[in-house]
């Protein structure tokens, strides 16, 4: 087997989240860093023999091994093992944690210690933040240095997140198990808001390193198809979450240039859009179709869908029309059950497209968001036709509140086509 | 031609903030350091992988667990390499990547 750089360094991310989820699964949370550290001395012995020996047939079971060892070692040598562990485990009378043996690396124990792992980082305890960073290190194996490069931040600061993010895990006892029945319906929805936000983190990322982005949104991806592989997480929601970061996913060689520039949706080159994932997006769009419960998921991907129709392929049943019109009726009632910003702002540019600028500007000086650069983009961006002072005035109050030299240089040429 | 033994020994500090992506640098590492000896024509044999465990017997049948947690560095592996003498064996020691991560490499002639 050919292992070039980067399918070694995806090898080490990948199961770093599967050893850690196996011991951790066995031994319990509270020695998640334990698991963390057996880990990377497994790695480091990995590196120095593979580099020297060659790497083996199957890598993935030398690491398990190798990582066994490693444990079983750990656990009698300082002891914790007889004193406290066995105790405990005897008390709860378990017969599935036969953990004498050692931790278990059978396929299908990797895939349940990971979803109980999900379900354990995506705990309420944790505060939202945290729990992005613990799921980056901890569900996708990403280092410290990238944790950090991606929230602009340090190592320091991003240590001492996950230091007390681990530390709460701890202390407020949290298990590695699946929710009870009537617990899931609640803690799905955190699960899958922290892959909304991780895949989030990599669409508009603070970072600019473009691997990392993707390597963000591919992993938030993995993350989900990981829950439609158990049936108590194969939800319609789960699907549509699914579909939803396949259709923006699509759009990645395209809005970006090679120079890392991004690319604005109305100047992308449609033929950039990958045709493979958009077609996974409308396959996991209608597995999401059924059941009662319509959540802002299924909104968002069947809006995200519109976006990915090439205009140019309207047929005269499907017109830009009817585009707009099914855009402004999901925004509707995305509103009811997410109101922010962003999404009225949203439906407003739809409300523009469906009925144009009066009925738009009307709504849009209802509200005042004034810090908001988006707000006064989508102003000037109404009154372009009608009133060319206006739309300067807005133009530029937006220019004034952009966070990116790219939104800057978009707005000035917006300004400098007013004349 | 001589042989030398080369016993590379790595410290025993933290290693869970190294990343992936300096995993894989570090295979790519340990690989250029071998390969850059083979090449030459100097590399006898690759040696055996010591594992990071065991024990150790000392005198009096005391047992413990390894010296490698009261020592800072723990001996890693080990390759056998050609050489003149032990000048020319310690210059095929530069580069190895234990020196890197604040490790050591100890040269050492090996008798028929």
């Amino acid at each position: 087997m050919d292992y070039t750089n980067q399918t070694l360094k995806q090898l080490f991310q990948q199961e770093f989240s599967k050893i850690v989820s196996v011991i951790s699964k066995l031994y319990g949370l509270q020695y998640i860093e334990t698991a963390e550290d057996i880990v990377s001395e497994t790695f480091l012995l990995a590196a120095e023999t593979w580099g020297i020996k060659g790497i083996p047939e199957n890598p993935a079971a030398w690491l398990y091994v190798v990582a066994k060892q490693k444990t079983l070692y750990h656990f009698r040598r300082n002891k914790i093992y007889e004193k406290k562990v066995i105790p405990e485990l005897a008390s709860q009378k378990d017969e599935e944690n036969n953990n004498s043996a050692g931790p278990d690396f059978s396929l299908s124990n990797i895939k349940d210690s990971q979803l109980q792992m999900m379900f354990a980082v995506c705990n309420p305890v944790i505060a939202s933040e945290a729990q992005i960073g613990l799921a980056l290190r901890i569900l996708c194996g990403f280092g410290i240095d990238e944790i950090a490069e991606a929230f602009l931040s340090n190592k320091e600061t991003i240590n001492k997140r996950l230091f007390r993010a681990k530390e709460k895990l701890r202390n407020e006892n949290v298990k590695m198990e699946m929710p009870t029945e009537d617990q899931l319906a609640n803690r799905i929805d955190n699960v899958l808001h922290v892959i909304y936000l991780l895949f989030n983190e990599g669409y508009y990322s603070r970072t600019q390193n473009q691997i990392l982005q993707k390597d963000f949104c591919l992993e938030a991806l993995r993350l989900g198809l990981l829950l439609t592989e158990n049936d108590k997480t194969n939800l319609p929601k789960t699907n549509a979450l699914i579909a939803l970061m396949c259709f923006h996913a699509s759009r990645f060689n395209a809005r970006q240039t090679k120079e890392n520039l991004l690319i604005l949706y109305e100047q992308q080159n449609r033929d950039l859009w990958d045709k493979d994932l958009i077609k996974q997006g409308i396959h996991y769009l209608n597995l999401s179709a059924h059941g009662n419960e319509l959540s802002t998921y299924h909104l968002e991907a069947r809006i995200a869908s519109w976006h990915c129709i090439n205009e140019d392929s309207y047929t005269a049943n499907l017109t830009g029309r009817e585009k707009w019109d099914d855009i402004l009726q999901l925004y509707d009632k995305l509103i009811k059950i997410n109101y922010s910003p962003s999404v009225l702002l949203n439906r407003i540019y739809a409300l523009y497209r469906v009925k144009g600028e009066q009925s738009a500007l009307s709504e849009a000086e209802k509200l005042n968001f004034e810090n908001n650069h988006f707000y006064f983009l989508l102003l000037g961006e109404l009154y372009k036709n009608i009133d060319s002072v206006k739309a300067r005035i807005n133009f530029q109050k937006a220019y004034s509140l952009a966070k990116t030299e790219l939104e800057r240089e978009d707005i000035m040429v917006k300004i400098d086509k007013l004349g | 031609m001589k042989e030398f033994a080369l016993l590379f020994r790595q410290p025993s500090y933290d290693y869970s903030n190294i990343s992936p992506n300096e995993m894989q640098a570090l295979v790519k590492k340990w690989q250029d350091w071998v390969d850059g000896i083979e090449k030459q024509g100097k590399l006898v044999n690759k040696g055996p992988r010591l594992a990071n465990e065991g024990k150790v017997l000392k005198s009096g049948g005391v047992i413990t667990d390894g010296p490698f947690v009261e020592i800072r560095e723990i001996l890693g592996s080990l390759i056998v390499v050609n050489a003149d003498d032990l000048e020319e064996a310690t210059t095929l020691a530069h580069g190895c990547p234990a020196i890197d991560q604040g490790g050591s490499v100890e040269i050492r002639p090996v008798f028929g």
